[in-house]
């Protein structure tokens, strides 16, 4: 039962990764753009976040260094692909190879670095309840900010204005243009907002999930988040659900290890990979669904004017 | 103001020089980069673009280098001029090795020098299977290419993780994670003595004339071009998506298992756990660099191994780390496709006005309720 119990609570730790990237991705797309590079721009948000954790010590400003990482490296992506035109899955592939290098690069006087003893977080009194306190209620408290980033998310999406005329964006750029928004200067903003929820996702990997710098820590992290969006249709708290269920998947592998399952260690760190080709199957079987919930533009440049 | 036009026909001179100019943008970044290192940069480019060129056996180890890149790049060059998405090219190149590897552990000692043949097949197998993965499910199922021939890689990577810590590891190799040596017979046969450098160069340079022909000389080619380009033109016209599919996830998988073999049974001579080098990534930066051209190609391959080994000495020569490498790959693909962007479109120099023209058909760039570009 404790083992259960401390399962829960590895699934949360681990889904809450994926949720900030997988959000973050999923207001760029919303707004028309896929970009690939969310891998990268968590390998060098994770640098900078563990950087700034050495020599601050302070997670909250690790968090900060790594979302302005992931916003400047998504700055560059948007201003090429939503100016220049250059194509998206070719640019975000771009970022992926050079964020990868250049994460390896700076990162590996890291490599020693060791983080000072962190604190761990309960929540008073709820805390104290057997099974649910310890499942529930000792996460770090960005587990819960990624339950009200979804919150607030799906309250941004379809209850206000800007989130409407982000999303006529993501469906028709040429409508909106029409009617007055600034179609690019919105598109960039959405994609680095969304850089900068994956840079806090990559900071919450080498401060509080691992936490260490290794080269290529991510480990296709950012790939998962990016086939989370698909499979939550572009919606907030099915993308929440689906981040738990890959939490899940990736820590069903430690504690199948844990009980002493005989099944040779390479085939369970596999899982996560396999069940987002599994799933990735499963949504996609039925094109005209997926069709329909897609932001109609995904993937298309928008040249005002021609 | 800077103002971006539709150039009315794609430029023939900015597609070709829009590498070199990348490139240039790329070695300005990389002087500034040494010198914030504190690092000479007249020795740091001329550890990267003069010392791979210097001696004969450093041209041996370039072309060997660039034979594994020119080969899977030539397979993605096919896929992306039909809009298939494979950047599982590692994986595929990964899962050659393993499947070369295992007949090459077949030999014993008084077999032929037949089995280099059936080494390298098995390598071809090997990656067109795991790129027919993708294809069938994308094929059958509609699932994103791009997803899958990726998450393919991080299977791969464990799979052969599985073979070399477990049932192929050699029982007198003080339990390292690798295979044994194979034997003498499997190795693919080398050029010149002396030099590492064998026949996989030979089979690379063919294989540029062979994808030369199929995709300008032939009408499969062809077909699988118009796919790529117009979709609906090739619909209207009859072509297959799904045989274009399967032709460029094939063909790309073939040639990237076929450098896994090459790989293993040659300079590698085993299988161990690093045999996953990136190549099957920095493939597609060769590809895109090389115009997604089979002469291109060469011409990337031979720059993009020289960013290898330039890597390896800056390590050794400037104290600095190996994956600077990765560093210039990245800075080169990111540069290509901003440069890329004149081959469409021509910069303008544009004043900027306090009111909008009056409204005329083919006013680029304005909108016309805000008068400013948005």
């Amino acid at each position: 039962m404790d083992s259960f119990a401390l399962l829960l609570a590895a699934t949360l730790n681990s889904g809450t990764v994926l949720a900030f990237a997988a959000l973050g991705l999923l207001i760029n797309e919303r707004a028309g753009i896929v970009n690939l590079g969310a891998e990268g721009m968590m390998l060098v948000a994770a640098v900078a976040g563990y950087a700034t954790a050495v020599h601050t010590g302070s997670d909250w400003m690790a968090f900060a260094g790594g979302a302005a990482a992931g916003a400047l490296l998504a700055a560059a992506f948007g201003v090429l692909v939503i100016w220049l035109n250059t194509n998206q899955y070719a640019t975000g592939l771009a970022l992926s190879l050079f964020g990868t290098g250049f994460s390896a690069f700076v990162g590996i006087r890291y490599t020693q670095e060791k983080l000072t003893e962190r604190p761990s977080f309960q929540i008073p009194f709820l805390s104290d309840i057997p099974f649910i306190g310890p499942a529930f209620f000792r996460q770090h408290p960005m587990v819960y900010i990624a339950i009200a980033l979804t919150i607030a998310l799906a309250w941004f999406l379809y209850r206000s204005r800007a989130g409407l005329v982000l999303r006529a964006i993501g469906e028709s750029p040429e409508s909106a243009h029409a009617l007055g928004y600034p179609v690019r200067r919105i598109r960039l903003i959405a994609v680095m907002v969304g850089g900068a929820l994956c840079g806090v996702s990559g900071a919450y990997i080498s401060v509080v999930y691992t936490p260490l710098w290794v080269e290529g820590m991510v480990a296709g992290k950012g790939w998962i988040a990016l086939a989370l969006t698909t499979f939550a249709t572009w919606r907030p708290a099915r993308v929440l659900l689906g981040a738990y269920l890959f939490g899940g998947v990736t820590m069903l592998q430690f504690h199948l290890q844990g009980e002493g399952v005989q099944i040779p260690s390479q085939f369970l760190t596999m899982m996560p990979y396999l069940a987002t080709i599994v799933v990735l199957v499963l949504i996609s079987r039925n094109a005209t669904f997926i069709r329909v919930n897609m932001p109609a533009s995904i993937g298309k440049p928008f040249f005002p004017g021609s | 103001m800077l103002k971006l036009e539709v150039r009315p026909q794609a430029s023939k001179v900015m597609s070709v020089m829009s590498p070199v100019l990348a490139l240039a943008i790329t070695v300005v970044i990389g002087t500034v980069l040494f010198m914030l290192l504190g690092k000479d940069p007249v020795r740091g480019l001329y550890v990267f673009f003069v010392e791979p060129l210097k001696s004969v056996y450093a041209l041996t180890e370039l072309a060997m280098k660039a034979t594994p890149l020119i080969l899977i790049a030539l397979g993605l060059a096919v896929c992306f001029r039909s809009n298939v998405w494979n950047i599982g090219a590692e994986g595929q190149f990964v899962v050659g090795a393993i499947a070369a590897a295992g007949v090459a552990m077949t030999a014993d000692k008084d077999t032929g020098r037949w089995i280099v043949g059936a080494v390298l097949v098995a390598g071809v197998l090997g990656g067109m299977l795991w790129a027919g993965i993708v294809a069938f499910l994308r094929d059958r199922f509609n699932a994103n290419e791009i997803l899958v021939s990726l998450m393919l890689v991080y299977v791969a990577d464990q799979v052969l993780g599985y073979m070399v810590y477990g049932p192929w590891k050699d029982p007198a190799g003080f339990n390292f994670p690798q295979t044994i040596t194979f034997l003498k017979s499997t190795n693919v046969p080398k050029l010149f003595p002396g030099f590492r450098v064998n026949i996989g160069l030979i089979i690379a340079l063919c294989a540029v004339g062979a994808f030369w022909v199929l995709l300008f000389r032939t009408y499969a080619g062809f077909q699988l071009q118009v796919g790529g380009l117009a979709p609906a033109a090739a619909r209207y016209a009859g072509f297959s998506s799904r045989k274009a599919l399967w032709t460029a996830l094939l063909l790309s998988g073939g040639m990237a298992g076929l450098a896994g073999a090459l790989e293993v049974a040659g300079p590698l001579g085993q299988l161990t756990p690093y045999v996953p080098a990136g190549y099957g990534f920095a493939a597609i930066i060769v590809a895109y660099v090389g115009r997604l051209h089979p002469v291109g190609i060469i011409f990337s391959a031979i720059l993009m191994s020289m960013f290898y080994i330039g890597g390896e000495l800056a390590q050794s020569r400037l104290g600095l780390p190996k994956s600077l490498t990765g560093v210039f790959q990245g800075l080169l693909l990111f540069t290509l496709l901003a440069c890329d962007t004149l081959i469409h479109y021509r910069i303008r120099w544009q004043a900027a006005r306090p009111a909008p023209k009056p409204l005329v058909a083919g006013s680029i760039g304005g909108s016309p309720i805000t008068g400013k570009g948005a």
